[in-house]
């Protein structure tokens, strides 16, 4: 009897636990995000979108070149990313087991661990030092080529999902098969590859380590794509390492502004999916 | 019919070369931070990996400091974030009520949705003060732990351990996600069976559910080590950025990533440029290494027959 009562103690003990994990691995979240409220908050206001930065000492003051160049960086990340990683994906949907195949997609992966730093280590090799200056398009083509392996895996797995019944039904009534691949399957997971893409686009736009060597940061308005660029994760960075307070402040409402973007088109991503393919992928 | 052919072939061609672009992009890679990385490579030596003398002015590039340091630091972050990790995941999978789960899983899942400069802002002005005016004096008078070389030394607040626990909290949602997958996919029957033999829920979960979810829940660790070790941004504002081993935790360190953003900027000489590179080539070998093993894990169970 006690041998049972021990074991159902055992079992009333580990299950609580479980309980406490969860609890304990939902803190920091809530901590972060009370805290960037709490900071933050008081410091963003409409001038913070719309005013450069301020020198030291002087309070106020805006992110508005770090903002926009957050957005010609996605821009060109976006342009070089998306049609690779969907071709990319194309390919591995239609090829499956091909040996190309499977080393592209094994080295998809390969490239989608590797750490982001090494991937600006890369653009300032072949982008910035011949050129002896730092500049956007470095920046967003090191973005670029983190959202390839993201596009690429979301691509092939939505693809995948597109019944065979309908390619068959294409062909069968006289399609090309480059039309019946572009205007039959891939505009069927068009919503499932527009989550994907979101998704790629929300973990690149905070992503700092890789500007370091290439879009560099800018204290002024610049949009040009051959010059250094402000970004909003650089600019966050270069505050918190600061001594300043007003920067501190400031370095807060950063953070608050860029996780609100990143948790907007995450949560689009998800509405994406939903709209398309009702509760059942919930 | 030849317009279609054609159409056929110029699709072909396009979407071959889009899928091209990976291999090559990786080559490139591999060629771009073996060419930075060469005359520091060729300087130094095998020291380069073996020496722990960092010194920019006498032109000393030893990175084992940098190398220990993202070893310990991932190693506290594995060992804080997997039982968390599987907790949570067991708790998702098996026991939370349904109306629990889906607010749950988005709130862990949202972790990973932060960005790593946002977790370093964080960790500067909340993480690190906290562990060092509460964590530490815990660590040190209830549990007695001062005496140990790992919590001895001074405690200025950037450490090592403050690195660990950022890292925990950032690869935890990578770790949950992966084993929350794996224990749903362990079929029903695995758990009726237990059941019917008059196991209680934590022995069906312990002896019919994770042992045969075992292999993916690795999987999911490595996966998390992966992320760990390259991990940039939080961890320079953390971990306090010196050159040094110390067996002590509290003390501040390096890690291969951090030592590469931190002194990028202020390297002036091309070898001191050149020795940073070429810790991005020992960095970029590792994560190769690890994230090769995590696959090749999940491969071979995948793949093989199941007890």
């Amino acid at each position: 009897m006690s041998a049972l009562r021990r074991r159902k103690a055992g079992n009333i003990v580990m299950l609580s636990l479980t309980y406490v994990a969860s609890v304990l691995a939902t803190l920091p979240l809530l901590f972060i995000l009370f805290h960037l409220l709490q900071k933050g908050a008081s410091t963003v206001s409409p001038d913070f979108f719309t005013h450069m930065p301020r020198p030291v000492g002087e309070a106020g003051g805006g992110m508005s070149n770090a903002i926009v160049g957050t957005l010609i960086l996605i821009g060109i990340a976006g342009a070089i990313g998306l049609p690779v990683g969907i071709g990319a994906g194309l390919y591995l949907a239609e090829k499956r087991t091909g040996a190309l195949a499977m080393t592209v997609r094994f080295l998809s992966d390969v490239l989608n661990g590797l750490p982001s730093i090494v991937l600006g280590i890369f653009a300032w090799q072949f982008l910035v030092r011949p050129f002896g200056n730092f500049s956007a398009l470095a920046g967003g083509i090191a973005l670029g080529a983190m959202m390839i392996p993201l596009v690429t895996r979301t691509t092939e797995e939505m693809i995948r999902l597109v019944p065979n019944s309908l390619r068959e039904a294409a062909l069968a009534l006289g399609y090309p098969r480059w039309r019946t691949s572009l205007s039959v399957i891939l505009r069927t997971a068009l919503p499932g590859i527009v989550t994907g893409a979101l998704v790629a686009i929300a973990r690149i736009a905070g992503e700092t380590a890789p500007l370091l060597f290439t879009a560099f940061g800018n204290q002024f308005w610049s949009t040009a794509l051959r010059e250094p660029i402000a970004a909003l994760p650089l600019q966050i960075f270069a505050y918190a390492i600061s001594p300043y307070d007003e920067w501190h402040a400031q370095a807060w409402a950063g953070a608050l502004v860029l996780i609100v973007i990143v948790l907007v088109i995450s949560l689009a991503a998800r509405h994406v999916t939903r709209a398309r393919f009702g509760s059942s992928t919930d | 019919m030849t317009g279609a052919a054609t159409g056929d072939r110029l699709y072909q061609l396009a979407v071959t070369g889009f899928a091209l672009v990976i291999p090559g992009l990786l080559a490139l890679i591999a060629i771009a931070i073996g060419v930075a990385a060469w005359p520091a490579f060729s300087t130094a030596g095998l020291s380069f990996i073996t020496s722990s003398e960092w010194n920019v002015q006498a032109g000393k590039f030893g990175a084992a400091p940098a190398i220990y340091g993202t070893l310990v630091s991932s190693f506290i972050a594995l060992a804080l974030a997997t039982p968390l990790a599987v907790g949570v995941a067991i708790f998702l999978s098996e026991i939370a009520p349904k109306w629990l789960r889906q607010p749950v899983a988005f709130l862990v899942d949202l972790l990973a949705a932060i960005p790593s400069v946002v977790y370093g802002l964080w960790g500067i002005f909340f993480l690190v003060p906290m562990l060092r005016d509460h964590v530490v004096p815990f660590l040190r008078d209830t549990l007695h732990l001062g005496g140990t070389p790992l919590f001895s030394g001074p405690a200025y607040g950037p450490s090592m351990l403050a690195a660990g626990v950022i890292l925990a909290i950032m690869a935890l949602p990578y770790i949950s996600a992966v084993t929350r997958e794996v224990l749903l996919a362990v079929p029903r029957s695995q758990r009726d069976a237990a059941l019917a033999l008059g196991a209680t829920k934590w022995e069906m979960i312990r002896d019919a559910v994770v042992p045969y979810a075992r292999s993916g829940i690795i999987g999911g660790v490595i996966l998390g080590l992966g992320r760990a070790l390259g991990e940039t941004m939080a961890v320079t504002m953390v971990i306090g950025n010196r050159p040094e081993i110390s067996a002590s935790l509290l003390a501040p360190g390096y890690t291969m990533a951090s030592l590469i953003a931190n002194e990028f900027t202020e390297a002036t000489s091309d070898l001191h440029l050149s020795a940073l590179m070429a810790v991005g080539a020992v960095l970029f070998v590792v994560t190769l290494i690890v994230n090769g093993i995590a696959r090749w894990l999940v491969w071979r169970v995948a793949s093989g027959p199941r007890a």
